[in-house]
């Protein structure tokens, strides 16, 4: 027999062993299996949907503009005049300048914000409306039946349903309401001449700070946003949110971990006993290690696996039932979406170094100890 | 087939510089030629455990030497002790230490899992011992289940099953009836006739008086104060 073969037999053995050993311990295994699997779960839930929503929100704002610029008036955004738009476009870098009119509209029927906007084109008749599938759902809409708003003045502006924006978009789209220009300005009362914001288009990412320093030049009474602020606000925002529902979980964590130790460290009677027959019989302190490592491996891996499956599913399959109101409220109307599956190796990689690498050291430190003792000091 | 094992000035001292410091074995000088049969007899307490696990390399004296074939193993490395352990001596515990929720061949073969030795030939080994000591029928059952004279026959197949050449056995009749103590001084007779050094330790007369044993070592307060010869004694 080769020495690879006696080696491949030897391991055999051992996890045979380990299985037999596992499954004669199989209440408290299995129990420490469902907390793991728990804790798992709750900790890729959350890394999956922060991910996925980072995620979302960048391909949102690849389609953003570049630059957008808002008037400041007292440090509040304000309106902007449409000659502010005449001054950018002589910014060298710039492409294209557009004024764009957007607000929140309270509807205390369902007690939700609408995000009204006028689409760039304008291509929505007056008197209509383009709406998101979830003010649609919650307001049971359909196409051709009529919404009314009381604008600003106190009158009530009546809009038929032309069309429902697809499910696809609905993240960005789910609380949406978009109307003709004449009707969002009658709405709000909005002069012509005035805008929300104006976006800039910049083709060359280079230019973008330079071109934002120039806003600031030209309209001291401006504030430039960058795409790649409003990327990292969202980052922040999202990671700021897992803090939140991470902090409460932490508890957990420690509970699991002092679990894991005192499982772990506090070796019994019994699995001492067994530790020190297995010496007698002439196992080596590396098979009890092995053995032992086999034990935590497939103890920690299954954990990892079950854990990480059903968190896929909760969050990619269910929408994350658990953490949406959490994790996802910036609006009432929560869109009815499915994120697109969208995993950070590095992220998992983490989760696993957290969750697998110290479950094993802790169920191997204290072995290792036992299993270098003599086996009669360890019997007695 | 055979070993000789020698002791020579052999100390265990337990909690050694501490308050509660006890000396178990006290400077014993003891030679066991290679093959026959030995008894370490005494009363509990005497320290006969204990010298069992210094021979049996399950723990290292504080002082002395225990020799093997000339060669001093007691200052071994663990992997080798643990060699030693797997292939030279076969140990059968007091109360047998068999691992529950196995089976009686799993038991037995555990102490050839690390050669890697193949599952066939090891399963046919193990069965062969077990139908050769008479509880070939119980390999499935587990060991719980099994009477006192089983397991100890099971212990026995485990300390045989890597063929060791010396077969140590702590108290081997204390949890015996005298017909299964009869029955242990039978396979014991068979073990000495291959030619096996066995070391048993007892304070049941059955067994210090038995035809097979060659000599008797007796032991009080962890020191050697007798070593006779009974064939040559009943012989005078």
């Amino acid at each position: 027999m080769t020495e690879l073969r006696r080696t491949l037999a030897r391991q055999r053995y051992l996890l045979d062993y380990t299985v037999a050993s596992m499954s004669r311990r199989r209440t408290r295994n299995l129990g420490l299996l469902l907390v793991y699997v728990g804790m798992v779960f709750l900790l890729a839930s959350v890394l999956f949907y922060s991910s996925a929503l980072k995620h979302e929100a960048g391909l949102l704002l690849a389609e953003a503009p570049d630059i957008v610029v808002q008037r400041m008036v007292a440090g509040r955004h304000a309106l902007i005049p449409a000659q502010h738009a005449e001054s950018l476009r002589g910014i060298r870098g710039v492409r294209v300048v557009e004024g764009r009119l957007w607000g929140y509209h309270y509807d205390p029927a369902v007690r939700a914000n609408y995000t009204l906007l006028v689409p760039p084109a304008d291509d929505v008749e007056p008197g209509t409306a383009v709406i998101g599938p979830a003010l649609a759902r919650a307001r049971g809409a359909g196409i051709g039946d009529v919404l009314s708003f009381r604008g600003q003045d106190g009158t009530l502006h009546p809009f038929r349903i032309a069309a429902i924006l697809p499910q696809e978009s609905a993240l960005a789209s789910a609380d949406l309401f978009l109307v003709a220009e004449s009707d969002f300005r009658a709405l709000f009362g909005i002069p012509e001449g005035q805008y929300t914001d104006i976006a800039l288009q910049i083709p060359n990412p280079r230019e973008e700070r330079t071109v934002a320093e120039k806003v600031l030049e030209a309209l001291p009474d401006s504030r430039p946003i960058l795409r790649a602020e409003m990327l990292r606000t969202y980052d922040a925002v999202f990671d700021w949110r897992s803090a939140l529902v991470l902090l409460p979980l932490s508890g957990a964590l420690l509970a699991f971990a002092i679990l894991a130790w005192e499982k772990a460290s506090g070796l019994s009677a019994d699995e001492r006993r067994e530790i020190g027959i297995l010496k007698a019989v002439g196992w080596e302190t590396g098979d009890i290690l092995s053995m032992k490592f086999w034990e935590g491996g497939l103890l920690s891996l299954l954990a990892f696996l079950f854990g990480t499956a059903a968190a896929y599913w909760h969050v990619f399959g269910l929408s994350a039932p658990l953490l949406a109101p959490v994790m996802q409220g910036w609006s009432v109307l929560y869109p009815d979406f499915r994120l697109t599956p969208a995993i950070d190796a590095t992220q998992l990689l983490a989760l696993f170094c957290l969750t697998v690498l110290p479950y094993l050291a802790a169920t191997l430190v204290p072995v290792w100890r036992a299993a270098v003792t003599d086996p009669d000091e360890v019997m007695r | 087939m055979t070993a000789r094992v020698e002791l020579v000035g052999v100390r265990k001292i337990f909690n050694e510089g501490q308050p509660n410091a006890f000396r178990a074995i006290d400077g014993v000088d003891l030679s066991l030629p290679a093959g026959g049969v030995t008894v370490l007899a005494g009363p509990s307490g005497s320290g006969k455990t204990t010298l069992l696990t210094l021979i049996g390399c399950l723990a290292r004296p504080t002082e002395g030497r225990v020799r093997l074939d000339g060669r001093d193993i007691s200052g071994l490395p663990e992997p080798f002790l643990a060699a030693l352990r797997r292939q030279t001596f076969g140990f059968v515990f007091q109360r047998f230490n068999l691992i529950r929720g196995l089976t009686v061949l799993e038991n037995v073969m555990l102490p050839a899992y690390p050669l890697g030795t193949p599952h066939r030939a090891l399963t046919r080994r193990a069965g062969a011992l077990l139908q050769r000591l008479g509880v070939g029928h119980r390999a499935g059952a587990p060991v719980e289940s099994l009477s006192g004279g089983e397991a100890q026959r099971t212990a026995i197949a485990r300390a045989l099953i890597n063929d060791p050449t010396v077969l140590i056995a702590d108290e081997p009749t204390a949890n015996l009836d005298t017909a299964l103590s009869l029955a242990f001084l039978e396979i014991v007779s068979g073990l000495r006739a291959e030619g096996r050094t066995l070391l048993l330790s007892s304070h049941d007369p059955l067994v210090r008086e038995a035809s097979v044993v060659d000599r008797v070592a007796e032991l009080r307060d962890g020191r050697l104060v007798a070593d006779r010869d009974p064939l040559a004694e009943s012989a005078q």
